[in-house]
């Protein structure tokens, strides 16, 4: 008996035993109707129909080419984008997208908080789209909870096993499309119905169905509030001047019924608008009480504002009790001041002027591209070769780029050193006495190029040369410095 | 111990294993259960594995498996998946011509890639990776040749060796001409070997009677290096004009020489390499330089 009460005393979790992840309270959204809302399924179309169907577009490049507009060519080396096609050692062209994309985001976010979270995120579109799934199959809010709380039944089981089933299928469509972007689409799409694509094909739609129906399906707004950074820097980079879904507490509170709101009104008593109706937290994705303030939760989809706009049309009250605001507008009114929407501000300016000028040294790079490129290297062992009369040699590995797509030919030349002559490894000289390369369409062609300088005793250590490269006929030119050592 | 409920220890609440050591206890830390399990599973598993994949040594060999599995094999089998998949390049590079596979960038960058490996593995010893040589064994790059540059004169070479027995190999030596045996006396064998560094353009030991070594060397050196001292591929006779030199030139080297003679082997590949090997290695050799 006394073991049994010294048990009892010493059961007292401490806090040590309590699990360190609570999980999340599941939300149960509610349907809305409004112009938010409709913009959302607009951006939800565009960006899935773009996503989807994108790599079936075809863009004519000529002969031998992919016509596939957008096109991951990792076995060749090669990027495709419509008129763009982009080699590997171009890659600072996607360093330059992505500062853009960033200087862009935070643009919208200087402008209009998270409308990135709101409406463009992968993680958001999808989110909506099994949400709505969800609702097709399940019922709204309301039926899905009672049916939460009712004992499985075979007609439920049939609804989840549906629900999970569509769910599956698009989270399978959106690992395929991926794929699209890596292979010739169509070629690909046949390959994959009967069973002749690459086994890599096959592992990465199993990757990204798991990924989709893990992150859209299940995890949803736990993705937004524990994994992703993006909330905790665009908390460091806002300002109070940005638009938020911001709940105008200043005209809403006190909260009361309609009732009691129309007797205090009477009275001359204060009044807020709110009804307290909670229309909009059952509406949130994330679950949260946009009354409560701005907060990480809020990912600025606005449906509370639809939602809220609905039933203040009811009550007969003016809309925008939760609208897009600012924090400095809350405090103007209560001091009697006009509203300000100051959209033009040293931190939009700022950014503005920068993604001009990222998106114009792109512009000029990409205007001002090579379609040619020549790269020396000079063979490390040995570094000369003396030979029977005392001149000496050294060798290069040269590399010719032809990014166009037909056949040229170069005229490889040697400037710098005086009575030099150069030889390329299996291509017979010139009269000129330069080798002729030819290049194939849209390859590179390495060559041996063995230089011979004759006077090599009246040259210095290392002399600098220029490697010149020029295409017969049209005679565009490229160079490159390497050095010659004689002893 | 099992017919007795556990001890608790009031101060955490745990159960103890009953141990004590001067009124120490020894608390229940049991293994996490997710890995004792994980731990007897591996156990089911190796059992599994004995008896599926080869596992056990015996006196003459060792226990198969049921899988069949062997390193060795997977081995084999590798090899011949990289076979197949340069059959088509292998099979224009054994039926071309080595003119024709140098005109040919996709066989020339083939044979390049094998002739690299191939020189790495089995000249690279003697002529360094560089193929640069060392002493007693000839720099590749240079145009400096004993039996000959051109892609057929360096593809026998290296087939047959030289000086190796091989019927076609290389053959021909530089005799002793020096020694107590010798048809050269000493002072006559430093005079000449000062007139041959005279003809490649060095220096001479003051006082030499280069008339002397001229008409020593017309009796005695010009069957194989020519009057003018340039060699005889033929023979594999030096070029002694040149300014790259097999063994050195200093006045030491010369006399150790003709003292001695030279005789030098390389050995033929003809049987340790096959044909196409041996063309690759040509290919490559032609291309690093020296390539008449």
């Amino acid at each position: 008996m006394q073991k049994s009460a010294s048990l009892s005393e010493t059961t007292v979790p401490s806090p040590d035993d309590e699990p360190l992840y609570v999980g999340g309270p599941r939300i149960y959204q509610q349907s809305v109707k409004g112009r938010l809302r409709t913009i959302k399924w607009a951006v939800l179309f565009v960006c899935l129909g773009v996503y989807y169907f994108l790599p079936f577009v075809r863009w004519y490049r000529g002969p031998n080419q992919p016509d596939q507009a957008v096109l991951v060519d990792l076995a060749n080396n090669r990027f495709y984008f419509f008129f763009i096609e982009i080699w590997p050692q171009e890659v600072y062209y996607f360093t330059g997208l992505l500062v853009l994309a960033s200087l862009i985001l935070f643009l919208s976010n200087a402008v209009a908080g998270r409308v990135w979270c709101g409406y463009l995120c992968p993680q958001t579109v999808w989110t909506d789209l099994f949400m709505t799934v969800e609702r097709w199959i399940e019922g709204d809010r309301r039926e899905r909870m009672l049916a939460d709380a009712r004992p499985m039944t075979a007609a439920k089981f049939g609804r989840l096993a549906l629900k999970h089933f569509v769910w599956l299928m698009i989270a399978w469509w959106t690992g395929g499309a991926w794929v699209l972007y890596f292979a010739d689409a169509p070629t690909l799409v046949k390959d994959l119905a009967t069973f002749q694509a690459p086994m890599i094909a096959y592992v990465w739609i199993a990757i990204l169905t798991f990924t989709t129906y893990a992150l859209a399906g299940l995890m949803r707004e736990q993705v937004c509030l524990y994994m992703c950074p993006w909330p905790r820097i665009q908390a460091a980079l806002t300002d109070q001047y940005a638009l938020n879904v911001t709940y105008r507490y200043d005209r809403g509170e006190p909260r009361m019924s309609v009732k009691s709101a129309a007797k205090a009104r009477a009275a001359e008593e204060p009044a807020g608008d709110c009804i307290d109706c909670r229309q909009c937290v059952v509406v949130c994705p994330t679950g949260v009480d946009i009354r409560d303030g701005s907060q990480m939760g809020c990912i600025q989809c606005g449906l509370c504002i639809d939602a809220c706009n609905t039933v203040m049309t009811k009550v007969n009250r003016p809309l925008g009790l939760i609208a897009y605001d600012n924090d400095v507008n809350i405090t103007r009114r209560a001091e009697g001041l006009e509203e300000t929407y100051p959209i033009v501000r040293s931190r939009t300016v700022l950014y503005v002027a920068m993604i001009a000028l990222v998106g114009l040294a792109m512009l000029y790079g990409l205007m001002t591209r090579s379609f040619t490129d020549l790269s020396v290297l000079h063979d490390r062992n040995p570094l000369f070769v003396q030979l029977s009369d005392g001149s000496v040699r050294n060798s290069y590995t040269v590399r010719l780029l032809n990014k166009r797509p037909l056949h040229r030919i170069f005229v490889l030349a040697v400037d710098g050193l005086p009575q030099a002559r150069a030889t390329a490894v299996g291509i017979p000289n010139t009269e000129i006495g330069w080798p002729l390369i030819e290049v194939a369409p849209d390859a590179t062609r390495e060559v041996i190029v063995h230089v011979t300088a004759p006077n090599a005793a009246s040259l210095p250590a290392s002399t600098d040369v220029t490697f010149r490269i020029t295409e017969l006929g049209s005679g565009e030119r490229v160079s490159s410095r390497d050095h010659f050592i004689a002893r | 111990m099992a017919n007795h409920p556990p001890e608790i220890d009031a101060a955490t609440g745990r159960s103890t294993t009953g141990h004590e050591w001067d009124g120490i206890k020894e608390l229940n830390s049991p293994l996490p259960k997710w890995w004792l399990y994980v731990f007897y599973a591996t156990i089911v598993w190796s059992i599994g594995y004995w008896i599926v994949y080869p596992a056990w040594p015996l006196v003459t060999g060792y226990t198969k498996g049921l899988f069949g599995y062997s390193s060795r094999e997977s081995v084999v089998v590798e090899l011949d998946a990289l076979k197949a998949l340069r059959a088509s390049r292998s099979t224009a590079l054994a039926s071309a011509s080595l003119e024709d596979i140098q005109r040919n960038p996709d066989l020339l960058t083939f044979a390049l890639a094998q002739g690299k490996a191939a020189f790495g593995d089995n000249c690279a010893p003697c002529h360094g990776l560089s193929a640069t040589g060392a002493r007693g064994f000839p720099n590749l790059r240079d145009d400096t040749w004993l039996w000959g540059g051109s892609l057929a004169e360096i593809r026998q070479t290296i087939a047959h060796g030289v000086r190796t027995g091989d019927d076609r190999s290389r053959q021909g030596s530089m005799p002793a001409l020096g020694g107590p045996n010798g048809v050269l006396k000493r002072d006559e064998v430093i005079t000449v070997a000062n007139y041959v560094r005279s003809l490649a353009g060095l220096s001479v030991r003051q006082g030499t009677d280069l008339a002397k070594g001229k008409e020593l060397f017309e009796t005695n050196c010009v069957a194989c290096h020519g009057a003018d001292g340039r060699g005889n591929r033929e023979l594999g006779a030096a070029n002694l004009t040149s300014a790259n030199w097999v063994y050195g030139s200093d006045e030491a080297t010369i006399v150790e020489t003709i003292n001695n003679g030279r005789g030098g082997v390389m050995p033929g590949w003809t049987g340790r390499l096959d044909d196409t090997t041996v063309k690759a290695l040509t290919i490559y050799v032609h291309a690093l330089g020296g390539g008449q």
